[in-house]
């Protein structure tokens, strides 16, 4: 038994990391545009504008991105080598999916993933893919093309300001792969939660001290790197058997450890954690975002359930 | 990252797993929790089959990957577990297997694997718990002796044990974590008095041992004088270790079984609580995964396991708790009945958060240590 990551896997994860990391370093941009605006350049207005106005598309999917994700093979990882892919497995994607969501890479990610080696040009970059994952579709009108369509789908006022959604009214059936990629997402947003409220109790002082000195503030972040790490255990494990129960597992784990630890991130951040002037309000939507995914998580429960009697 | 096992260590699961199955049948009945004298036979009884099958040393000497195989099929199969020879097994022994002398390590070693003598932890004092440097049980030195005065508290298996590793200070001028020494007492030396502390949970489980002039040979010293703070952390490291894989495995076979009685009382219908048990089960399956990545850090680090352990601890002593509660509202009314199953665990569970350090101290290891938060004043 070797549960570690292994060389090329932490040499994969360094390269996401890289390519993620550069494209959403400081504040300056979540990797989308508004319109007609430049990419790269953070301009909370319109994104305010977005979250005020349903349905309407302030923001453009960045391409470039898309492309370049594409060239780093985040979507064709898991296609055999001999259709274009790299080979690998899911741990792999699993990792992948990680460092998406520790940088809050905005986009249909998960449906263009699954829809690599299935549609023309989803596996380089050239076409984004969104589908319907339970009620909702994310990033339809941004997309080219849309899984598995999305009759009468009517446009929402997303609590994400990066996540456009609409309703469809015919309910799509979860893909527990889709459930494990997401759980992988919630948990890189989980352990992006815990960095950033460290790093603000290290240097916000209150009382002449950094207020990580303070017990009600250090068990905090405590808390949020227990959960994580207790999360991380049970995705990598989830990638590594592709068990549907160890994947209902993670889900659950992974879901909390997101919502809570952003929760947490921003109450460490006090009045600033309330406002659009950091990120953490976008960890949070992002989450609550994501938990809608693969049918909620009742079903995850009740598959568990189920599980103790059979 | 691969959970697959090697086949030498499926090998060894095997061999140990045909061997429980002949051996457990004849052993003896679990004794009362009430019955000391007859717990500690029965527990040393147990060491002594394991030394004799080749078993006896494997927290010590075998990788962590043998030890985990080795308390989960245990577990699995309802051996006994460590019980009064804990202390000797998991902490006492490892540390005088790293810090003692070699005539040391040939006068206490055998007897823990042969199941010969019983140890118990003399750290914790009525005024230094969570504040362990601050204990003020005094040692003097007159001639090969040191003289041992002062008081202990929790001590566990205190009533029924051979010897204790106990800290003492020897330098009370010294600045608080420099004057301490780690010490083998002898139970049985004049001036121990023992007043056993009936638990919440019911039984006698430790104890409070008064010390009156003790003399305890210098010998019996580990490590140099003054010098105990750094073997205890030795010993502390050994303690948050795999101290608890048997456990999870346990705490998984009850969540079964709670599932199984919810069906048989028609509890099972009620969707909140299948729901709240369907969690337990994403925990308990996170918490087993975990230790598994933690066993997996040990063996590549080729060391102690770090401070992972308090991430583990922290998260495993909640969940044990919920579990228990969960029992409660599977049993209903029948919860105030402690001849049921599970409810002496219940009351049992709520230690978990603060014996081997508190969650609140675990916490503060975690933030202080993993992620570097300033140290409080
Ligand atoms: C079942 C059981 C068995 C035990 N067996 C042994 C044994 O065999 N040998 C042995 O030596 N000891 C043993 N102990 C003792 C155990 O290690 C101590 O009880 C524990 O470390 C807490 O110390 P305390 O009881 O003095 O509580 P205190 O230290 O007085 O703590 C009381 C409360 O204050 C909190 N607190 C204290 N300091 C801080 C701080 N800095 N920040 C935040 N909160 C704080 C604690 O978290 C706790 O909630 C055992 C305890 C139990 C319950």
């Amino acid at each position: 038994m070797r549960f570690q990551l292994t060389e090329e896997q932490r040499a994969l994860q360094a390269a996401v990391r890289g390519v993620v990391g550069r494209r959403s370093s400081a504040r300056s941009s979540w990797l989308v545009a508004p319109r007609g605006g430049a990419a790269d350049v953070y301009n909370p207005a319109p994104l305010q504008g977005a979250a005020a106005q349903p349905g309407d598309s302030q923001f453009r999917l960045d391409r470039a991105l898309w492309r370049a994700l594409g060239d780093l093979g985040f979507f064709s990882l898991r296609l055999p080598e001999a259709d274009g892919g790299a080979g690998l497995g899911l741990p792999e994607a699993v990792l992948a999916f990680e460092e998406a969501g520790r940088a809050l890479v905005p986009g249909p990610l998960l449906a263009t993933h699954l829809a690599a080696g299935e549609v023309e040009g989803a596996a380089t970059g050239e076409t984004v893919v969104a589908a319907a994952d339970g009620r909702l579709v994310e990033w339809m009108e941004e997309a080219d093309v849309v899984r598995p369509g999305a009759e009468g789908a009517v446009p929402m006022n997303s609590v994400d300001p990066l996540t456009p959604l609409h309703r469809v009214p015919a309910p799509a059936v979860p893909d527990p792969l889709g459930i494990l990629l997401t759980a992988a997402e919630q948990l890189g947003t989980a352990a992006r939660a815990c960095e950033l409220a460290v790093q603000h109790a290290r240097t916000r002082e209150q009382f002449g001290q950094p207020i990580g000195a303070f017990q009600a503030v250090k068990h905090l972040c405590a808390q949020m790197l227990v959960r994580t790490e207790v999360a991380r255990a049970a995705v990598y494990a989830a990638a590594v058997t592709a068990d549907r129960v160890d994947i209902a597992a993670a889900r659950l784990l992974a879901d909390e450890a997101a919502e809570r630890g952003a929760r947490d991130c921003l109450q460490v951040h006090g009045g600033m954690g309330f406002t659009w002037e950091c990120e953490v309000h976008l960890l949070l939507k992002r989450a609550r975002v994501r938990a809608q995914r693969g049918g909620g998580v009742t079903e995850s429960e009740e598959l568990l359930a189920a599980d103790l009697v059979t | 990252m691969d959970l697959s096992y090697t086949s030498e260590e499926e090998e060894f699961r095997a061999r140990l797993r045909e061997w429980l199955g002949k051996v457990l049948p004849t052993l003896p009945p679990k004794p009362s929790p009430d019955d000391w004298p007859a717990r500690r036979a029965h527990d040393l009884g147990w060491q002594r089959m394991l030394y004799d099958a080749g078993y006896a040393d494997v927290h010590w000497d075998a990788s962590p990957t043998t030890r985990l195989i080795f308390l989960e099929e245990t577990e699995k199969a309802g051996a006994p577990y460590v019980g009064a020879n804990f202390v000797g097994l998991l902490h006492a022994g490892p540390t005088i297997a790293a810090e003692g002398t070699p005539e040391q390590r040939a006068r206490w070693l055998p007897p823990i694997l042969r199941g010969e003598e019983v140890w118990c932890q003399g750290f914790s004092e009525p005024d230094a718990g969570s504040d362990l440097a601050a204990l003020r049980t005094r040692a003097r030195r007159d001639g090969d002796d040191y003289v041992v005065s002062g008081s202990k508290i929790w001590t566990s298996h205190a009533e029924v044990a051979d010897w204790c590793e106990l800290l003492v200070r020897t330098d009370p001028g010294a600045p608080k974590h420099r004057g301490i020494t780690w010490l083998a007492m002898p139970m049985n030396a004049p001036g121990i008095t023992v007043r056993p502390l009936r638990t919440l949970a019911g039984s006698a489980e430790f104890a409070e041992v008064f010390l009156d002039d003790v003399r305890v040979p210098v010998t019996n010293r580990v490590g140099d004088e003054d010098d105990g703070w750094r073997v205890t952390m030795v010993t502390l490291s050994f303690e948050r270790g795999t101290a608890f894989v048997g456990e999870v495995v346990a705490c998984r076979r009850v969540l079964g079984e709670l599932a199984a009685e919810a069906r048989r009382n028609g509890r099972w219908d009620d969707s909140a609580l299948r729901r709240r048990l369907g969690r337990l089960n994403a925990e308990f399956r996170a918490l087993w995964r975990l230790t598994q990545w933690n066993v997996s850090e040990a063996e590549a680090s080729g060391g102690v396991p770090g401070v992972g352990g308090s991430v583990f601890k922290l998260s495993y002593s909640h969940a044990r708790q919920e579990l228990y509660d969960a029992a409660a509202e599977v049993l209903g009314p029948d919860s105030l009945d402690l001849g049921r199953p599970w409810m002496l665990d219940r009351l049992s569970a709520l230690s978990y958060t603060i014996a081997a350090g508190t969650s609140q101290i675990q916490r503060n290891i975690v933030a202080e240590r993993i992620l570097g938060l300033p140290k409080g004043r």
